[in-house]
């Protein structure tokens, strides 16, 4: 991406688009982008706000936390074991790219009408993504490395932490990274699901009393907190993967 | 064709013996697979039979729901009103997404414009505001094809994009070294080049277009399939709901396999010249 | 930058046997980087001269620079004495890389050049087929480069320069992706085709054996600046074949002559 002008005045030109053409339009579904700007100020010092942040924050970080660990783990398993990764390739292919919103009504009557259906979700969206780029990264590892860990006598789990899981690191970084954007989808498909919890609730209230400007409000406040969130997933990401240059 | 069918078949291929070192992975590919579909519908059926829990019926149970489904024709009439906005709002997010892509890769005006705007799509939360267009649009068809546009059209025109853009360099400078034109370069050179990137994306965004027209229908009474699935849920009719679930996972898987096997066949014919 | 010149004087050729002219060419990139600095060679007709360096001396920005896919950010290159100011038909370029269209067939890939100047499709492959079998890759018109073994596809690169019916071949370290082995094999097959086919090369390497095989006159240089130590023309018989070339007291002299010359450049 270089193009001679700044991306922040492509983003500018959009944003002034969007406010001449709805003040133009006079629609009341869209409302002129100054308007929700002001708006995002009173929003965020709602107390249904900051609950609605708590409690999605929550979710997401319970349903991150489970597939980064079943990911990572399940992933490895498909590097290292062929019969893992044959019983298990199949499906992993289908999960990845099923419309699994299908699957969210589903998980209602088991779970409950609540925050640990979105916990569900959000590990249902997040989980493939990691489980196939950490078996990509450890089926990618040197296997001259992974002979001189077992000719110095390195036990299993020697193996997985000292060899293969830094080895495969940028791979389950970017796996992470994709995991997290699906994740934050997760999250706010399966509250506009339930639409009883966090910001599910705050769009549908928004939405049925016709509060559009702070319904929009909302709409930008969850996507720069997305956008915030992979933000710093991709430093992060960058940061454990400098040495992956120099291999 | 025909004569051909079974070494054109990627999983058939893709797997040379593992000698004896590994005697279970003498079986073809294909055993593996029907192993690990009957491996999850067995541990389904006795999920279902413990019962670990009233709402999880067994796949028994699904399997004859979801004949119950067809032959009663219920399923068929619920397709009827889900897929025609789909293939509707696919055939737009293909022409858009494609031409989008082709323009941002060409032109560094349409780059600058289009780039940043297409990233958000692709990255932030789109779902959010699909609660809105069903709002604005009503049950009818418009609110669906947008949901559909709306997660599809990101994947497909940033594949795109990447496809032109990244044009192997020395492929170019070649073109300009027997001094071929522009146009010489983006006919012969660049659009050949992204068209394995360009199928790609729109496989990605028909999988992005089924998240969606479930979604605008799951937020939307009472229409196709995600009505069903909601149906059936409120009556607390859980084989059912589960088989309607099944078929939408099951069609979606189906025809992006199907489109797999395709791309595979014509870049394997591509690579032999038989299509030459 | 001084002894080159004193060296080109000491030899004057009449300027019809010059068929490329490097003058003054300085490279400066967008960052500061001097790639090349008043860097001037001249190239005789007929003639294979290979510019030889380490890593970083700018050979590639100058063939690149000659063959007119890089602007010089000062100095001109002159063909038949003209200054040139892109690529043009009278010089064609083989790529370290191949630059093959995996999509295409070799016989497309080879007809290429001239698909592109609007040749009509039945003589760009007649000519491609007869290039095509020059090269030694009679029987793979059909094939894909994905079928073809590195050294067969450099074969094809070949072909496709050969085509357009160029006078120069500007070939950027063309058998470097190649094994030991076949790259010898291509050596002595580009040697032999030039006997027949009269071109003018410009051969970029960084293997100071293959320069001093190669070569009527190899060109040093060095980096940082870029710029030319030393012109070297190994003047021994090939008319003996390859073995004894490559123990002619004349060739080993010239390999070690231009190693004692580049070795005090690395650091």
């Amino acid at each position: 991406m270089s193009s001679r002008l700044p991306v922040f005045l492509s983003l500018l030109a959009w944003a002034l688009f969007w406010e001449l053409s709805t003040r133009i339009a006079g629609s009341t579904m869209f409302p002129p982008l100054s308007a929700i700007i002001i708006t995002i100020g009173d929003v965020v010092q709602l107390k249904s706000f900051q609950t609605a942040l708590v409690v999605t924050a929550r979710a997401f970080a319970i349903g991150l936390g489970l597939a980064l660990v079943v990911g990572i783990l399940v992933g490895a398993l498909m590097g290292r074991f062929d019969t893992a990764d044959r019983i298990l390739n199949v499906w992993v292919n289908i999960f990845i790219s099923a419309p699994l919103t299908a699957v969210v009504p589903a998980l209602m009557p088991l779970l409950g009408i609540g925050e640990t259906t979105v916990v569900a979700t959000v590990f249902l969206f997040a989980v493939w993504v990691i489980i196939i780029d950490t078996r990509e990264g450890i089926r990618g590892v040197s296997p001259s490395l992974v002979e001189m860990a077992r000719s110095n006598g390195a036990t299993r789990w020697q193996m997985f932490r000292k060899i293969l899981l830094p080895s495969a690191m940028p791979e389950v970084m970017t796996g992470v990274r994709l995991g997290v954007v699906r994740g934050v989808k997760g999250v706010i498909i399966g509250q506009i699901i339930i639409a009883l919890v966090g910001f599910g609730a705050l769009f549908e209230t928004y939405l049925q009393t016709f509060q559009m400007t702070r319904f929009w409000a909302l709409v930008l406040v969850v996507f720069s907190l997305g956008f915030v969130l992979v933000e710093i997933v991709g430093l992060l990401e960058r940061r454990l993967t400098l040495h992956a240059k120099s291999r | 064709m025909s004569a051909e069918t079974l070494s054109h078949d990627p999983s058939a291929s893709s797997e040379p013996g593992m000698g004896l070192k590994d005697r279970v992975g003498d079986l073809p590919p294909i055993v593996w697979k029907l192993l690990s579909f009957a491996l999850f519908f067995g541990l389904w059926e006795l999920a279902g039979r413990i019962p670990i829990s009233l709402a999880f019926p067994p796949f028994g149970d699904v399997v004859v729901a979801l004949f119950g489904l067809i032959s009663s024709g219920e399923l068929i009439a619920a397709y009827g009103r889900t897929l025609p906005p789909l293939l509707i709002g696919l055939s737009i997010t293909s022409v858009f997404g494609v031409g989008f892509g082709v323009a941002m890769g060409l032109s560094r005006t349409s780059e600058w414009a289009l780039f940043p705007p297409m990233i958000i799509l692709q990255t932030a939360p789109m779902a959010a505001i699909i609660p809105l267009i069903t709002y604005a649009y009503g049950i009818g068809l418009t609110a669906k094809v947008i949901a559909v546009v709306i997660l599809s059209l990101p994947m497909v025109t940033l594949n795109s994009y990447n496809g032109i853009r990244y044009t192997s360099d020395s492929l170019l400078e070649m073109t300009r070294s027997f001094m071929g034109t522009r146009r010489q370069q983006v006919v012969k050179i660049m659009l050949p080049h992204a068209s394995g990137m360009i199928f790609a994306g729109l496989r990605l965004g028909i999988s992005g277009g089924f998240i969606g027209i479930v979604l605008a229908e799951l937020l939307i009474t009472p229409t196709g399939i995600g009505d069903i699935i909601s149906y059936y849920r409120s009556v607390a009719r859980y084989a059912e709901m589960f088989a309607a679930i099944f078929s939408i996972i099951a069609l979606a898987t189906l025809v992006l396999t199907g489109l797999q096997v395709v791309e595979r066949r014509i870049f394997k014919a591509l690579g032999q010249g038989s299509l030459r | 930058m001084t002894s080159v010149t004193a060296i080109r004087m000491a030899e004057p050729v009449e300027v019809a046997d010059i068929i490329v002219k490097a003058v003054d060419i300085s490279k400066r990139y967008g960052d500061g980087t001097q790639a090349l600095s008043d860097v001037t060679i001249e190239f005789r007709r007929g003639e294979l001269t290979t510019l030889l360096g380490p890593s970083g001396c700018g050979k590639t920005t100058l063939l690149k620079i000659i063959a007119g896919l890089l602007p010089a950010s000062g100095g001109e290159v002159r063909v038949d004495n003209r200054t040139v100011y892109g690529p043009g038909p009278e010089r064609a370029f083989v790529f370290q890389d191949f630059a093959l269209m995996p999509w295409a067939s070799v016989l497309r890939n080879v007809a290429f050049g001239l698909e592109l100047r609007g040749t009509p499709k039945a003589e760009r492959e007649d000519i491609a087929r007869r290039y095509i079998k020059s090269v030694g890759l009679a029987g793979a018109e059909h094939k894909f480069p994905s079928e073809l073994s590195g050294g067969m596809r450099q074969r094809a690169g070949l072909a496709r320069a050969l085509t357009v019916n160029a006078d120069v071949l500007l070939m950027d370290e063309p058998f470097s992706a190649i094994d030991e082995q076949m790259r010898r094999k291509l050596q002595e097959d580009l040697l032999e085709l030039l006997r027949e086919e009269q071109k003018s090369v410009i051969f970029v390497t960084h293997s100071i054996e293959e320069a001093v095989y190669l070569s009527d006159q190899v060109v040093l240089l060095t980096r940082n600046p870029g710029r030319v130590v030393k012109s070297i023309r190994p003047g021994f018989d090939r008319g003996a074949g390859p073995e004894a070339v490559r123990r002619d007291q004349r060739y080993l002299d010239a390999v070690d002559d231009i190693w004692s010359q580049l070795k005090q450049y690395l650091s």
